[in-house]
């Protein structure tokens, strides 16, 4: 599904990405650890498009096509979707229009019909109880003065909406209180199918119980540097990230 | 080279005004005849204003008018070419109310209608009100805005010979707006018109007006217009000022506004386009408890220029003052904002604040913002603020993230920015045509 190779990028003339490479098939969780600053929301912003950043070298094929060529909603259309680290609050713009909108257009270049008022608001319902989401909060203007929880979850909920076929959740676990942790996890999971794929991008082993990564992959100065299953992270857990650091290091 | 044209231009208004009179046969006999006497001297004192006057300082407008009007010819009073059909697409569907339509100064008694009782309210349009001559008008008409020190206030109290009276008796809700709309027509050649419109509110009354401007060809076109607006104690008004000109569109307009004790009024100045455009929007709260709103938008691209002059003196304590403007400029536009704020000694617990918001969509638009506040009394609250900036591109990479075309999503954070402003509207079908004339420009790429 998705296949990246000797993925570069830089942004401002810093190098971030060193030559990534990482490939996710169907129905696959990965998750992607890493100390802070190496680079994990760097790659999720590029794979979603974020134009500040230039791609300097290597190919990323999503279904077939080079995502590299694709305009941010184009990716979001053909089934790529990110839960940002930091959802961006849009004063203004009412969430129910925002998702309406975004939606048909996704579903108009998927080939499917659009949706009318009624038929949205009701496809609305079913997906906030997948996240426990409550109305009132899909009334206000996208994500302004949501709490760090309630972003995370209006985040999980959009991707409900949309149903991508790779989601890249961002952190998407920090922030969140047990039971919120719970439910966001139970809504990843429920929206999982054998054709559809999602990259964890996460700090804690805790996230990685409820969501159950089939590889765990650490990313360390902009390059995977180590890949494993799940054991890998409870390692990481255990002794954090200074042998990684140092095998690396020592290496070079 | 300024102060040759402005001066210029000056003597050819002046030379204009002896026309004027003359063909204003018996008139000139009347007492009200006098303001216009006044008035044409105080401009021959002011002249038109250069650049230099600080007032005017990033607005050329005497530049402007000389480029484009030739004033030394009289307008275009061709009534008959302003048939119900081409004024028809100008009118804002759906909104009933009184409606006085003027074709390049000239009152259009076909195409106007008055349907409040005339019993709570008296709606004329100026040139009857002058004949008649009617105590209330002579004791207020010219009395607000001031003739002595704002050249295009005379200008326009020397020339203007249509507009309204309209008069709210007391104690009453005027459920049906107030339509005033003015139509240039230049098709035969530049035109300049003066409207002119004296509102007075009795206690406890209500009323919205709307005034608005549109050009129907695309020639040259120079309005200079004026409004005095009087609010007895406890009256509440909502004015609009609507402008959807011709790029080719010169403006300049004076509101006055003068507010009693415990009166609300609001103002909501939209712009859209023009080639240079001068609102002066001045208020003095002249009683406790009174209560001013502010609300501007402008949305304009190409080489417009449009200039918002605001001033709200605080004369009296406990009154509050409330100032929002937003302005969007794409191209080559500019924008000038000045919004001075007086507070007197006496005013004391006065609330004042004042807010200017600028999106420059390209790299060539400039905005001038200047507040400017003066403050005598100690016991106030007064803050304001002002953004400039380009649309958010987190929040753009956002929404196209989640699908939304680059248009779209562009389209979307611009009207959530303009949504502030426009969602004060309480006319449904003025806030519906002012909504579709945003969504077409954002749409269309401005
Ligand atoms: N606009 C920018 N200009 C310069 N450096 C940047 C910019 N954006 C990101 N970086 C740098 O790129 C590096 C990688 O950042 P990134 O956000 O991808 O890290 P991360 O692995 O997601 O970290 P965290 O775990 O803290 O979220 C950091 O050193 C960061 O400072
Ligand atoms: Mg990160």
């Amino acid at each position: 599904m998705l296949k990246i190779e000797n993925l570069k990028a830089s942004i401002e003339g810093k190098q971030i990405l060193n030559g990534i490479d990482l490939e996710v098939k169907p129905g696959e969780v990965h998750a992607i650890m890493g100390p802070n600053g190496s680079g994990k929301s760097t790659l999720a912003s590029v794979l979603a498009g974020r134009e500040d950043y230039e791609v300097d070298g290597g190919s990323v094929e999503f279904l077939g096509n080079d995502l590299l060529e694709f305009a941010p909603e184009e990716r979001a259309r053909e089934g790529i979707f990110l839960a940002f680290q930091y959802p961006v609050e849009i004063p203004g713009v009412s969430s129910t229009n925002f998702m309406k909108t975004a939606l048909n257009q996704v579903r108009e270049h998927r080939g499917q019909t659009t949706l009318d008022a009624v038929s949205f608001l009701s496809l609305m319902k079913e997906k906030m109880k997948i996240v426990d989401i409550d109305q009132s909060l899909l009334s206000r203007p996208l994500n302004e003065g949501f709490s760090g929880g309630e972003k995370k979850r209006n985040e999980i909920f959009q991707m409900a909406m949309l149903e991508p076929k790779l989601a890249i959740l961002d952190e998407t676990d920090s922030g969140l209180d047990i039971d919120a942790l719970k439910i966001v996890a139970s809504g990843v999971n429920k929206l999982k199918s054998k054709d559809n794929a999602t990259i964890v991008v996460t700090h804690y082993q805790r996230l990685l119980d409820y969501i159950v990564p089939d590889y765990v992959h650490v990313l360390y100065k902009g390059k995977i540097v180590k890949s494993g299953t799940k054991e890998l992270a409870l390692t990481l857990e255990e002794k954090g990230y200074d042998w990684i650091k140092d095998e690396v290091d020592s290496n070079v | 080279m300024k102060q040759k044209n402005t001066t210029a231009l000056t003597a050819e208004l002046l030379a204009r005004f002896d026309d004027f009179t003359s063909a204003l046969n018996g008139e000139s006999e009347k007492p009200l005849f006098q303001l216009r006497k006044e008035a044409i001297s105080a401009f021959e004192t002011l002249g038109i204003p250069s650049t230099k006057n600080e007032e005017y300082k990033f607005t050329p407008i005497g530049k402007a008018i000389d480029k484009k009007i030739n004033v030394g010819k009289p307008s275009i009073d061709n009534v008959g070419s302003l048939t119900e059909d081409r004024v028809t697409p100008y009118h804002i569907p759906d909104l009933k109310g009184n409606i006085l339509v003027f074709h390049n100064g000239i009152f259009s008694k076909e195409l106007s209608s008055v349907v409040s009782s005339p019993d709570a309210i008296r709606i004329q349009p100026l040139s009857e009100a002058y004949k008649e001559a009617s105590e209330q008008f002579v004791r207020n008409f010219s009395k607000y805005a001031d003739v002595q020190n704002d050249a295009f206030t005379a200008l326009n109290t020397a020339f203007s010979t249509e507009g309204s009276f309209i008069e709210v008796s007391k104690n009453q809700v005027i459920e049906d707006p107030i339509i005033l709309h003015f139509i240039q027509d230049a098709a035969q050649g530049a035109a300049f018109q003066s409207p002119r419109n004296l509102v007075l509110v009795g206690e406890n009354s209500q009323v919205n007006i709307v005034e608005k401007f549109d050009a129907v060809s695309e020639s040259n076109t120079w309005t200079n217009a004026v409004s005095e607006v009087v609010l007895e104690e406890g009256a509440n008004v909502s004015f609009y000022k609507v402008q959807n000109d011709t790029d080719e569109a010169l403006h300049t307009n004076h509101t006055q506004v003068y507010q009693s004790k415990n009166s609300t009024f609001s103002a909501y100045t939209f712009t859209f386009s023009g080639d240079m455009v001068r609102n002066n929007l001045n208020i003095v709260l002249d009683g406790e408890g009174a209560e001013a709103n502010m609300y501007g938008l402008y949305l304009v691209k190409g080489k417009s220029h449009i200039d918002n002059h605001t001033v709200v003196d605080h004369k009296q304590p406990h009154a509050n003052s409330n100032e929002l403007y937003k302005g969007i400029l794409d191209e080559s536009s500019k924008g000038v904002f000045n919004g001075k704020i007086f507070v007197r000694q006496e005013a004391q617990k006065t609330n004042a604040f004042q807010s200017n918001n600028t999106i420059l969509l390209s790299d060539n638009a400039v905005i001038n913002t200047k507040p400017q506040l003066e403050i005598w009394a100690d016991d106030v609250k007064c803050s304001h603020g002002c953004t400039t900036g380009q649309l958010d591109e987190d929040a753009l990479f956002y929404l196209r993230a989640r699908g939304l075309s680059k248009e779209s999503a562009r389209a979307m954070l611009l009207y959530a920015f303009a949504s502030d402003v426009l969602e004060r509207v309480s006319i449904a079908p003025l806030k519906n045509y002012l909504e579709a004339i945003i969504a077409e420009r954002f749409e269309q790429n401005f």
